[in-house]
């Protein structure tokens, strides 16, 4: 065993195998999270049906898209219909290599690390726009125009903004990334004096427009077009489609948090006196209220099964919030907490836009991306430049 | 034959084979997604080699900027319209000596060794040790010996950037008048 982990190609492969396995669930669960949340935004309950609260609607979701029957247009262009799905899942996953999940879970920290994962972000806006036009339908098609114009006129600003904080960083690799916040006893969004703030707003608007998330989704506007790019899709094609947008969301709040919130660092990791009360009180308190908050779902169910299900949640919270308090698990899992705990920040952010901004009108879109983020990013990125230059030294 | 070599074919493979397809294929589009393939094959010749950074923008601006805007031009023309209609123009015969001159002038290197394009003043390859300061090197390497050629290629794409702009608004004038 000792052995096995010790050669340079088996940790790594382990834990991609992990992440292909498990990221679907989770992908399932951060959308049964949206519903909630917007549920919530909008005074309504959201998925209540399946297991108690709705708990288990992911599985029930996952299992009804499996089954459901996979319809091929008849006239559409079946080799490119078969391929767009498969591109965009593919290389939303792959993207995955080269996150720092936290100090000793990561595939691989290659030197180009932010650049792979903005290569890939540009591989998959090709699945969106070669699978609007391959079904060979008008709403489809105008859906990927609209994604097609959108990814390249977002990644500019994006580049930018990510540029300035490679720049600060003063490498591309992801680790390298952190390891200089670390060292610079700031996070990245707060760094030179905070004029990095700019490139930060910057990146999270222009992530939310790569990722064609509310209230950038007009290639999937489902009010003007249908449903967009994926109009013609059904069944199994349809949920790599949608695993691809989760994973993208992942992907760009993972990279957000790594370039400016300081990746799997904990808040002021300089401050010796917070490492006992963020380190191992935070966690085992976090996990203690929900835990709590699942005990008190154990008395209000009616149906003995849902009691069972809630009793099991309580239970699971419980344990890993006492794992917290070990010191041998703390220190395995306390990268990962953290962030994992800055992920769903994010992840949060992007439901809150979804369920308070209206949707842009295509001009507005075209306007905001041209007129104003790419001028402001390049003069935040030149801003940054000169303040670097004569506060460094 | 070593792990490296064997990369080699094997991407060499995809490279022209994707090539080959791209100019065989009737359907545009299909067209378009071999050139895609092709591509992905050279930032890989790129990566085996040592050249990650290379790798990285072949990608980004080959495919994420410019396929991504050659299939928004495709997506808007007619493909079965064009699958039927003879693809080559009269320029056949240019077309034929100019590919010849340059399979030639290829095979002519080829022969002869890459060392015969050396000249003085010319930076010095990166050896496989130095591969973890890759993006360091390129940068320091543009922005010191090559400076003058990147200055100029930047004033290019600025005037086609400008140039580009300037028809388009003209256009516009004179429908709108």
């Amino acid at each position: 065993m000792e052995q096995l982990l010790a050669n340079p190609y088996v940790p790594p492969l382990i834990l991609t195998a992990v992440i292909i396995l498990v990221f679907p669930l989770i992908a399932g669960y951060i959308v049964l999270a949206e519903r909630k949340v917007l549920a919530d935004l909008q005074v309504r309950l959201g998925p209540m049906r399946v297991g108690p609260y709705g708990v288990l609607q992911p599985l029930a979701d996952a299992l009804k898209l499996m089954l459901k029957e996979d319809v091929i247009p008849s006239q559409s262009d079946k080799w490119i219909f078969w391929l767009a799905p498969v591109l965009s899942t593919f290389t939303a996953l792959s993207a995955f290599a080269v996150l720092p999940l936290s100090d000793r879970f990561f595939v691989a920290d290659v030197n180009i690390g932010i650049l792979f994962i903005l290569a890939m972000s540009s591989i998959g806006a090709l699945g969106l726009i070669l699978g609007g036009w391959s079904a060979n339908s008008k709403y489809s098609l105008m859906g990927s125009l609209r994604a097609a114009a959108q990814m390249v006129s977002y990644e500019v600003p994006l580049g930018f903004a990510t540029v300035t904080a490679i720049m600060c960083a003063g490498t591309l690799s992801m680790q390298g990334v952190i390891a200089s916040q670390l060292e610079r006893g700031v996070w990245g969004a707060f760094d030179n004096y905070g004029l990095m703030l700019i490139p930060t707003v910057l990146f999270i608007i222009a992530g939310t427009a790569e990722t064609n998330r509310a209230p950038f989704d007009l290639p999937e506007a489902e009010s003007e077009l249908v449903a967009g790019f994926h109009t013609e899709y059904s069944g199994f094609r349809w949920a790599l489609f949608f695993l691809a947008e989760y994973a993208a969301i992942v992907v760009i709040s993972s990279l957000c948090v790594t370039l400016f919130f300081g990746g799997w660092l904990r808040p002021f990791p300089n401050v010796a006196a917070l490492e006992m009360p963020l380190n191992t009180l935070f966690p085992a308190a976090l996990f203690a209220l929900i835990a709590l908050g699942c005990s008190k779902g154990v008395f209000r169910q009616a149906l003995a099964g849902f009691r069972l299900v809630m009793a099991a949640l309580t239970g699971l919270f419980l344990l890993v919030g006492a794992a917290f308090a070990l010191p041998v698990a703390n220190e395995l899992m306390i990268g990962l907490f953290w962030f994992a705990f800055k992920l769903a920040a994010m992840v949060y952010l992007f439901i809150w836009y979804r369920g308070t901004f209206p949707r842009f009108r295509y001009d507005q879109l075209m306007d905001v991306g041209w007129r104003w983020l790419i001028p402001i990013s390049m003069f935040g990125l030149i801003l940054n430049g000169v303040v670097q230059l004569f506060a460094r030294g | 034959m070593s792990l490296d070599s064997v990369l080699f074919y094997v991407l060499a493979a995809l490279v022209l084979g994707s090539a080959i397809m791209t100019i065989t294929r009737r359907n545009v589009v299909h067209a378009a997604v071999w050139l895609i393939s092709a591509l992905v094959g050279v930032a890989g010749l790129f990566l085996s080699r040592g050249a990650e950074f290379l790798a990285g923008v072949q990608v980004i601006v080959y495919i994420g900027g410019i396929m991504v805007l050659f299939l928004f031009v495709i997506m808007l023309v007619p493909v079965h319209d064009e699958s039927t209609q003879r693809r080559f123009s009269n320029q056949k015969w240019p077309a034929t000596v100019a590919a010849v001159a340059l399979f030639l002038w290829v095979a002519f290197i080829a022969v002869n060794g890459v060392g015969m394009l050396d000249h003085p003043g010319m930076a010095e390859p990166l050896g496989p040790g130095s591969l973890s300061e890759n993006s360091e090197a390129v940068g320091l390497v543009l922005f010191s010996q090559y400076l003058l050629p990147f200055e100029l290629a930047s004033i290019l794409l600025l005037v086609a950037i400008i140039g580009a702009i300037v028809m388009s608004k003209t256009r516009n004038r004179e429908t709108e008048s």
